[in-house]
Order: structure tokens, then sequence, then C-alpha cells
């Protein structure tokens, strides 16, 4: 078993792996990334055991590396998760998830009379407490927890 | 984003709050001049606001401005499905600057950053009214000569008043005391709790309106049937924070009584003809404080 699951992670010749995601968020973060528009292969683990805390995710890409500003989006919903950058089987790059201080397009405003929900615009959001994770609407100024962030489909 | 516009109360610095107040005393002293001659201002009024429309025209049309706009969107291109960024576009092209009241939350902060001209927010939905603001700090400054330490009861929906909330924000570079006056229903909320405390700001709450000997200024607010699910508990509310004349015994010389209006029944009739009423100067106020804002605005004092 354990032999198995290190192979899941090894495997990977060139590439990224996003390990320690909570198992209850991984697609989303899966979504988030938009790993599902991704031509490379893929694979993802979920509900593996973990020791640092309860059930994990895990997710394998191949050949494909992330713009800092890119993967920092997902440490709204798993700012615990771990980013691996793989060369030649190797660990090149160990790094941790920084939450932006603004967060641009991915997040849906829960205001329904905000103006990004009735007009074509970006969403904005101000990230003020980085930990707790509460956002405020750049626009209406409503602010929002972190249980109660929705995202853009 | 435009620098010059003003959208919400936080926009302004300190000093910038201070400028305003003592342009609009300036103003107050000498109201018709000629600042804005050759000027064109837009009052793009996407809901009716008679009220703060008739106040924003008044202070242009003494500033020797010309006005153009809209006093209600139902007939205009936005109703024929134009987007709010193609209106805002098109008019910043015809005008120096662009006074806006907007259904939508956020309306007036979209719209300075794609205007080319500045905005003044004249309301957002239910989120900022800065000139409102504005006008009850000139007002506070003018009964009260200065607006540092300062005793201020704040009374009725302090949940969803934007109003008390923009001043309470305001008000909190001058060191005050806050008293919230307010049924469980309409508290403050904890996020403006937290900010006063963080800020060291002494803020105590009271469920009922009775003793008010220590008020400097008492800011009374509408509170609104359709915020109670319960009728009767409204009803009960309603009594409990309506102002009537005999409670102003006893209270200091110097305590002013504010409210935005229009009233609804906060305020008894007779409560009117004491010399601590101040609510229909206040109203008055908004002239001088929003042509102040606006030669603000433009760079202009
Ligand atoms: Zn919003």
């Amino acid at each position: 078993m354990n032999q198995k699951k290190e192979l899941v992670v090894v495997a990977l010749e060139n590439g990224t792996v996003i390990d320690h995601i909570p198992s209850d968020k991984l697609f989303k973060v899966v979504s988030i990334l938009g790993l599902d528009k991704l031509d490379s292969q893929i694979t993802i683990g979920n509900n593996l055991s973990s020791k640092k805390s309860g059930l994990k995710g895990i997710i394998k890409i191949t050949d494909k590396y992330f713009e800092s500003s890119e993967i920092n989006r997902i440490a709204l919903i798993a700012p615990n998760a771990v980013l691996n950058v793989i060369k030649d089987y190797k660990v090149v790059e160990k790094q941790k998830l920084t939450l932006p201080d603004q967060v641009c397009g991915i997040i849906k405003c829960v205001n329904p009379k905000c103006v990004t929900n009735n007009q074509p615009i970006e969403t904005k959001f101000h990230v003020v407490d980085k930990e707790s994770i509460n956002v405020k609407c750049h626009y209406c100024e409503r602010m929002i927890e972190q249980e109660d962030i929705l995202f853009n489909s | 984003m435009n620098v010059k516009s003003l959208v919400s109360i936080t926009d302004y610095s300190k000093e910038k709050i201070l400028k305003i107040v003592e342009a609009a005393e300036r103003f107050e002293v000498n109201p018709n001049q000629d600042l804005l001659k050759n000027k064109v201002v837009a009052t793009l009024f996407f809901e009716p606001s008679t009220r703060t429309r008739l106040s924003f025209e008044t202070a242009i049309n003494r500033l020797g401005g010309r006005v153009i706009g809209f006093s209600d969107a139902s007939n205009t291109s936005t109703s024929k499905g134009e987007t709010l960024k193609d209106t805002i576009i098109m008019v910043s092209n015809y005008a120096d600057l662009i006074v806006m009241r907007h259904p939508l939350d956020g309306a007036a902060r979209y719209a300075s950053e794609v205007s080319n001209v500045p905005i003044i927010n004249a309301g957002d939905g239910a989120n900022q009214h800065p000139t409102q603001t504005m006008l009850d700090l000139y007002s506070i400054k003018k009964t009260q000569g200065t607006l540092e330490n300062l005793n201020i009861y704040m009374v009725g929906d302090l949940k969803y008043g934007r109003t008390v909330h923009s001043l309470l924000m305001a008000m909190s570079h001058f060191n005050p005391k806050f008293t919230f006056i307010a049924p469980d229903e309409l508290k403050m909320p904890e996020e403006y709790k937290r900010f006063c405390y963080e800020k060291g700001i002494e803020y105590r709450e009271m469920s009922e309106l009775n003793d008010i000997s220590e008020a400097d200024i008492l800011y009374m607010t509408r509170v609104q049937r359709e915020r109670f699910l319960d009728l009767v508990e409204y009803e009960k509310v309603k009594n409990v924070y309506t102002l009537k004349k005999n409670m102003l015994e006893g209270t200091k010389e110097n305590l002013r009584v504010l409210h935005p209006l229009p009233r609804v029944g906060e305020i008894a009739e007779d409560v009117d003809e004491s010399p601590k009423a101040y609510y229909f100067q206040q109203a008055k106020n908004g002239v001088y404080a929003r042509q102040a804002i606006i030669c603000d605005a433009l760079g202009l004092i």
C-alpha cells in the first residue's frame, strides 16, 4: 500500500505535483486551475491517508509548470497545499502557497445586487485577512468569509 | 482609477475631510461663485432621488456651471440594454465631471475605473453615499465647533443604515466616543465594532433610547418596517426608538439632533421647535458640502 502510494507521487519525469490538498477541496482545485481544459497527462489521487492530517488529495500534471500567480489562486481554498516542481524524476523545488493580496476573475460575488453580477465585469477581491481568508469585493465592498466564497464556473 | 473621484468615504484622508469641511464653510458665507463657469457637469440618476439630485444641481448652479443628465433611467439608452461602461464613457466625453446615483452596489467604483473624468458617487445601491457623510460632518463641525473628542449617539437601524456606517468610518479620525442604540435585530454589525476596537475607539451598546444626557450628537435613522419579519415586534420597536421633546430635557446645551431625512416617525413633530433639532439645517448644509466636493474633484480649490 505504501509502496503503491509512493509510486503515484514519484513516477513523473517532468511536471508538477500538488500535494496535501484536503480531500473535499480536490475537485475544486481541479476546476480553479482549469485542469479540465488541459491536454497534459493528469493523474489525480484522492482520499489518500496523510501523515499531516486526515485524508488528502494529490494531483500530478505531466510537462506543466505553473506561474505563481496562477497557482496562488488555490491558496484561497487549500492554503496548506504544497507544490512540487519535478524535473528528470527529481523534486527540484518545493513551494508553499501564498495568498495574493488581490484575486481577479475567479471568485463570484455573493451579493446579487453587486454590479459584477449585473454587468459584464471581471470580479476583483481584496484579501483582507490572510489568516482566516476573508475577502472583500472591490466593487460592492461586501466582506465574504472563507466558507462563503463562491467560484466562477 | 481616476484619483479625484469620490466613491467611498474611505477615499478621503483626514486632511481631505478637513479641507472639504473648511471649503464648505467658505461656500456657506459666499455661495454664489463662478468657479464652474464654462464647465459642464453630468448628473446621471439611474434611479430617482429628487432630494439628492436637487441638492447637487443647486450646488452646480450656484457655482455657475451647466447641468446635463437624466433623473430617471427609464427613458434612456440604459433601458435599451446599453452597458454602464458605454454610458459612462459616452458621457465622460461630454462632461467635465459626473455625479451618479445607481441602484447597483459598486456601480460608482466601476464607473470611476472606466471614466476619463472624476465621478462623484451620489449613492450606489445599499453601499455608499459619501456626500451625505460629508454634509453630516460639516453639520457636526458647524454645530460643535470641532470634530474632535465628541460623544456621538447613533440610534435606530444600525445594521442596514449605510449613513451610520460611513459616519462611523469618517469620525474615526477624530477620537470620538460612540453609543450605539438599536434593537437586537438591527444592531451595529461586528465588522464595524471590530474596526472601532482596532482603532482604540470607545463604544458601548444600548437597547433603549433613554439616557442621552452625555450626547453631543444624536444621530437618528429610519427604522423600516421591511426589516422586521414580525410586525408586532416592529410596532414595539418603532415606539421605543422615537425621540420626543421631553426626552431632550436635561441634555447638554450643545446637543444637536441629526437625521438623514426623510423621517418616518422616529422624531416626533414637537421636537422640530427645539433649538436642538438640526435636521432641516443639516439638509441645507448639503449644498455647501457638495459645492466643496465638486470643486475639489475638479482641482479648483
Ligand atoms: Zn460585490
